[in-house]
């Protein structure tokens, strides 16, 4: 069994709830993330799931990076990186990258596509390879989007199109692990299910290795080599998508696995019997 | 009164919402036929921009001013286009009521949610006592489940999570008893575990009440459940009608296919998204409003 690209071990973090501090008086903390520990393969694409509140989303953090960890490890390649200081994260930054929920509020609006996308270089000190302009048309045209555009600017384009370029600029350092935090979540679903081609393309061709994190649960059955269910900061479940949504052996997924909307399997059966006759094909 | 024959719930005809913009007009709706019967459930689907939401606020006249309406709204057989202010305030939230999205906003944070009740249902209800308006509130709150309603009414809206905050407006919209309920993206914000509580809710309701159901929403599988006629729509336009297994089973437009294969299902043996591809001329992945005014 090949070691994890990722590992994430006994992960705590707490928040000081505000006004309960005093001048000599520590504040009571609020634990948003109560021992959490996890594992990625290179590769693969572990889910994250949970409803508002689980602490999905602050364990993320934690594992990009984002936020210090109260306590625990994040191990990347076997390296500890929880310690890491401002000159060490920038090489942690080249092989972690993130891509977020809403796109128009994580891409800066003033700046073209080209200085969007070229940004996490220019923070690293790195040169662009090839230059910048050609830089970008490649990586553009890497996310399903037109290179002709790269002078563009966030508002002019579509909410999928904006997501692709929050991708791109994830992509650009060329990362070994993408965290995904509810990346496809605010897209309509026709576009939805672009992104999540895009996504799982990216991983088949380049072998990428995604945290993803979602509260949609078909969406992670669509998407994850494994799923880890979280409620109150805490894992409660976790293994292969399979048997997770196949047969859910704690209460809680399957509560949520029962709450999830759906379509009655039977008339999709004949939506799909009905197509492929019209279209003369097997769907 | 104008009365006619027909004893459909709502009746819209030809509604069309336009915007005068820079480059000419356009319609946010345009051209929308809806037909409900009494007790029935409508599920209005589309993407962003579809014009569903809009067409929500128009059926009831609270499209933007600067928005022109014309067509026809019939609620059981009144029209409401080109009814006077006055009357119009008389039939939204009493014949029909609306619940939206965002509970959190609807809701006056100054006041419990006691007295945001009485004061909705006092100002259709004339003349009723405050000690009646109250009792009323508190079976609203009891109606939609909420426990210990008597105590809970003297709380304010910060007190309640986002589910029970939209019980709250779903109990504020039935104290009068519409014949009618819009709901516009009611789960939408909420957890699927809240969603599941209050689509049952919605659900037995209508089953109790009789009370007509429009649903709005972009979530198919959520219509799927509770409609029994749907309308999708796109781009202003409704691109196919039908009862709810007609279009699940024999999806006609291509659009409402393309949609179909979309979603994410989870519990597909398959696995594997049958995404439109991008670039596809069936459902552009750009979203930008186009140039033009009405074709």
């Amino acid at each position: 069994m090949s070691e994890p690209l990722l590992r994430a071990t006994n992960l705590v973090k707490e928040f000081p709830i505000m006004g309960t501090g005093g001048l000599l008086r520590r504040p009571a903390t609020f634990r948003a993330v109560d021992d959490v520990s996890f594992e990625i393969r290179a590769g693969e694409t572990l889910a994250l799931v949970g409803e508002s509140g689980s602490g999905k989303s602050t364990t993320a953090r934690l594992a990009a990076r984002l936020l210090d960890v109260t306590s625990g490890t994040v191990e990347l390649d076997g390296e500890d990186v929880t310690g890491l200081g401002r000159s060490e994260l920038r090489r942690f930054r080249s092989e972690v990258q993130v891509v977020f929920q809403d796109p128009f509020s994580s891409l800066n609006p003033r700046h073209t596509v080209e200085r969007i996308v070229t940004a996490p270089l220019t923070y690293q000190q790195r040169t662009v390879p090839g230059g910048a302009r050609a830089f970008t048309r490649s990586l553009m045209e890497r996310v399903g989007l037109d290179p002709d555009h790269s002078q563009k600017y966030p508002a002019q384009f579509s909410g999928g199109q904006a997501q692709r370029i929050g991708i791109a600029r994830a992509l650009a350092v060329g990362p070994r692990v993408v965290v995904c935090d509810e990346a496809v979540s605010a897209l309509d679903v026709s576009v939805q299910a672009q992104v999540i081609n895009l996504l799982r393309d990216l991983q088949r061709e380049e072998g990428l290795t995604y945290l993803f994190i979602a509260h949609d649960l078909a969406v992670v059955r669509q998407i994850a080599t494994r799923v880890a269910v979280m409620t109150q900061g805490q894992i409660v479940e976790e293994g292969d998508r399979d048997s997770v949504f196949g047969a859910p052996r704690h209460e809680y997924t399957r509560k949520l696995l029962d709450a999830v909307p759906r379509i009655r399997p039977e008339w999709e059966r004949q939506r799909r019997a009905n197509a492929a006759r019209s279209a003369g094909a097997p769907a | 009164m104008t009365a006619t024959t027909s004893d459909a719930l709502l009746e819209v005809r030809d509604l069309t919402v336009t915007f005068q913009t820079p480059r000419g007009p356009l319609d946010a709706v345009r051209s929308l036929d809806l037909d409900l019967e009494p007790g029935g459930a409508l599920g209005i689907v589309g993407e962003s921009g579809s014009g569903k939401s809009m067409t929500s606020l128009a059926i009831m006249g609270l499209q933007p001013r600067a928005a022109r309406r014309t067509g026809s709204v019939r609620l059981l057989g009144r029209e409401l286009v080109g009814m006077s202010e006055p009357d119009l305030r008389r039939v939204r939230g009493d014949r029909v009521a609306m619940v939206f999205q965002d509970p959190l906003s609807s809701l006056n944070p100054y006041y419990t949610v006691g007295l945001q009740i009485e004061e909705a249902y006092r100002a259709h209800r004339p003349g009723v006592t405050r000690r009646e308006a109250r009792r009323v509130a508190v079976e609203a709150l009891e109606r939609v489940h909420i426990r210990d309603a008597a105590r809970r009414v003297n709380h304010y809206p910060h007190q309640f999570s986002g589910g029970m905050r939209q019980r709250v407006m779903i109990a504020m919209a039935l104290s009068t008893e519409p014949e009618l309920l819009i709901a516009d993206e009611p789960t939408t914000a909420l957890d699927v575990t809240v969603q599941a509580q209050i689509l049952d809710l919605l659900q037995e309701i209508r089953r109790e009440t009789g009370t007509g159901l429009v649903l709005i929403t972009h979530d198919l599988a959520v219509v799927s459940e509770i409609t029994d006629h749907i309308v999708v729509m796109k781009d202003g336009v409704c691109v196919e009608r039908g009862p709810v297994e007609r279009i699940f089973t024999r999806p006609q437009h291509p659009y409402t296919r393309a949609l179909l294969d979309a979603v994410p299902r989870i519990d597909d043996e398959i696995g594997e998204l049958r995404a439109v591809t991008p670039g596809s001329a069936v459902v552009p992945d750009q979203v930008v409003p186009t140039n033009g005014g009405p074709a």
